[in-house]
């Protein structure tokens, strides 16, 4: 299985691939807007180009809805998928998920907390909820990944088999707590419950987009310091030692990276699966593992994968519209399996 | 020069390694032989950093192994384990490039050594393929040549630590990759090898350390080392000791 692109050709069509989705994304919905006003009305948004009153509506519905929706698909999607290289890399194995090392399981016990307690608690204030939900389960993420990290060290050691033992059982453990939660939720707080487990875009706004932003600046641009150490860790962890590296701090690092990339994706989205797993693989496939090339277009295919997931989630039922965790776990597991199968012959 | 001053590994309440002291010279093979279990990987282990010493120390030049920056540690000691699990379809000079990571030499020399590098481990002929589509035995020769990439060209004051590097090897590999740790070694560099095959250790080292349940059973010249008693001693094995009719080294049969 030898790469069958040159990583130059290839980040010229990832590049084009999220344009398109960007695009399409900006314009199609249940209300289809014509594609060069959607460009036009997008850069007299973003103060690319003279203002004028003949795409009011179409700025509105941009401005207001498409604009934050994409925004938040893009960011979802990368951070993802380089979550997803992150973890692949610390386990050696190319079929690892960010989901691993319990954060989502974390993210989404704190989302039950909140949603239950604030029921319980007769209603959270209208304005507050989503963002106390995004808090509490960034906080709830961050936590238990802190815990199986803890768990896994031993003198002064990461192993890293134990962290994956100790992040099957958390998640076990956050799955009983769920459990619990949703048998004492009420019918609408078990709608929420369910919603939010499945993921969706909706309800992207601004001010909810700033932290993710910031998140995902984060770990776009510390990851890719790290790729020769991740390139190195393949070999194994006393190889990369060898090579000087100093892999103790690494491992910290990429799981640090992945706790608050994950988390921050999950708060603001909801739990998204099979982006952080096939998205690498698939990369991976076309231009090899060097994580020089694999992060940076894991980042790229994520954030189109995710924009065109949106799409399909928002256009198959218009104008209803299903969680886009359904869309991705449909598309992916399919894939994933594929690549099982695929890769034993 | 790295140099093992007492030394003694514990693991939980067993000493598996004791009483160790041993300087790698420049210009030299240094073959540890031992039976299963005898500590070899251990004290290999111990010598590059891996396992902490309970006692004594590993001093790289002047200096505590453990107190030098891991980058500069890297471009002067390299090392080879027994087995390894890279489980991702690098292209074989992906694989060797990494032994250029601690290096900033540039992506120019860097190409010329790994060709190299690959030419002394009788692998060039891999090159372009991908690792994952190799056999045991090429990928154990791909391995050999990124840690004599690492190396790169081996002068004065550079230590080579290989684990079995033989161990997966057709009879004729086995020699082409002794020979080019011998050509590395002519260019000043130390190398501790890890063997099991006493004829090899005979024919390409010039001193043998003969380990026994984590001790030094002998140390010396093949001559000294490979004889019917320590042998015996060591291995429970009883052997004829004869001379090679042409290079006049040792040459072990069971009896």
């Amino acid at each position: 299985m030898n790469p069958v692109i040159r990583p130059r050709s290839l980040f010229i069509a990832l590049g084009l691939l999220l344009a398109l989705a960007l695009w399409l994304s900006l314009a199609l919905g249940p209300v289809s807007l014509p594609l060069l006003d959607t460009l036009k009305a997008a850069l007299r948004l973003l103060g690319l180009a003279q203002p004028g009153d003949d795409l009011a509506q179409a700025e509105l519905i941009l401005g207001q809805i498409r604009l934050p929706r994409t925004l938040l698909g893009l960011l979802v999607g990368a951070v993802l998928a380089l979550c997803g290289v992150a973890m692949q890399g610390l386990f050696r194995n190319p079929l690892a998920d960010p989901g691993l090392i319990g954060v989502s399981s974390g993210a989404a016990l704190g989302a039950s907390i909140a949603i239950v307690g604030g029921a319980a608690l007769g209603g959270l204030p209208e304005a507050f909820a989503p963002y106390l939900l995004s808090l509490f389960a960034f906080i709830g993420g961050l936590g238990v990944t802190a815990l199986v990290y803890r768990l896994g060290r031993r003198d002064g050691e990461t192993n890293v088999a134990t962290m994956l033992l100790a992040g099957i059982a958390l998640t076990a453990l956050a799955g009983a707590a769920i459990g619990l939660f949703t048998y004492l939720a009420d019918d609408a707080t078990l709608r929420t419950l369910t919603f939010w487990n499945l993921g969706s875009l909706n309800g992207a706004s601004y001010a909810r987009l700033w932290p993710l932003l910031l998140v995902t600046a984060a770990v776009a641009l510390w990851l890719p310091r790290r790729a020769k150490a991740l390139n190195a860790m393949l070999l194994g962890e006393s190889e990369a030692r060898h090579l000087g590296f100093a892999v103790e701090r690494v491992k910290a690092e990429l799981v640090f990276c992945t706790a608050l990339g994950v988390g921050a994706a999950v708060a603001a989205a909801g739990m998204i699966g099979f982006i952080g797993l096939v998205v690498p693989h698939l990369v991976r496939l076309l231009v090899g593992p060097d994580h020089r090339v694999l992060l940076p277009a894991s980042a790229l295919a994520g954030a189109s994968l995710l924009l065109l997931a949106d799409l399909a989630a928002r256009l198959v039922l218009a104008p209803a519209e299903l969680p886009i965790g359904i869309v991705t776990a449909l598309i992916g597991a399919p894939f994933f399996l594929y690549l099982l199968l695929r890769g034993r012959t | 020069m790295l140099r093992a001053e007492n030394l003694a590994v514990q693991r939980g309440p067993c000493t598996v390694l004791a009483d160790i002291n041993l300087e790698l010279r420049p210009g030299e093979v240094l073959g540890v032989l031992g039976p299963n279990g005898a500590g070899k990987s251990t004290l290999l282990g111990a010598l590059c950093g891996e396992l902490q010493p309970s006692h004594g120390a590993v001093w790289l030049d002047q200096r505590r192994l453990q107190d030098w920056p891991g980058s500069e540690r890297a471009q002067r000691l390299a090392v080879l384990p027994q087995t390894s699990t890279l489980n991702f379809a690098f292209r074989v000079e992906e694989v060797v490039g990494m032994g250029r990571l601690p290096h900033a030499s540039g992506r120019v020399r860097d190409a010329q050594i790994i060709k190299q590098a690959l030419e002394a481990a009788d692998a060039l002929h891999l090159a372009g393929r991908s690792y994952l589509a190799l056999s045991g035995g090429e990928r154990q020769r791909v391995h050999l040549a990124r840690v004599l990439a690492q190396l790169w060209p081996g002068g004065e004051g550079q230590m080579l630590l290989l684990d079995e590097p033989t161990s997966m090897l057709d009879p004729l590999h086995q020699h082409t990759t002794l020979q080019a740790t011998r050509a590395f070694v002519e260019q000043g560099a130390a190398v501790l090898v890890i063997l099991h095959d006493l004829n090899l250790a005979a024919r390409y080292c010039d001193r043998l350390l003969l380990l026994e349940r984590g001790r030094p059973h002998a140390l010396g010249s093949p001559e000294e080392v490979l004889r019917a008693e320590p042998l015996q001693a060591v291995f429970g094995l009883e052997v004829l000791v004869q001379r090679h009719p042409e290079r006049g080294h040792p040459l072990i049969v069971a009896r």
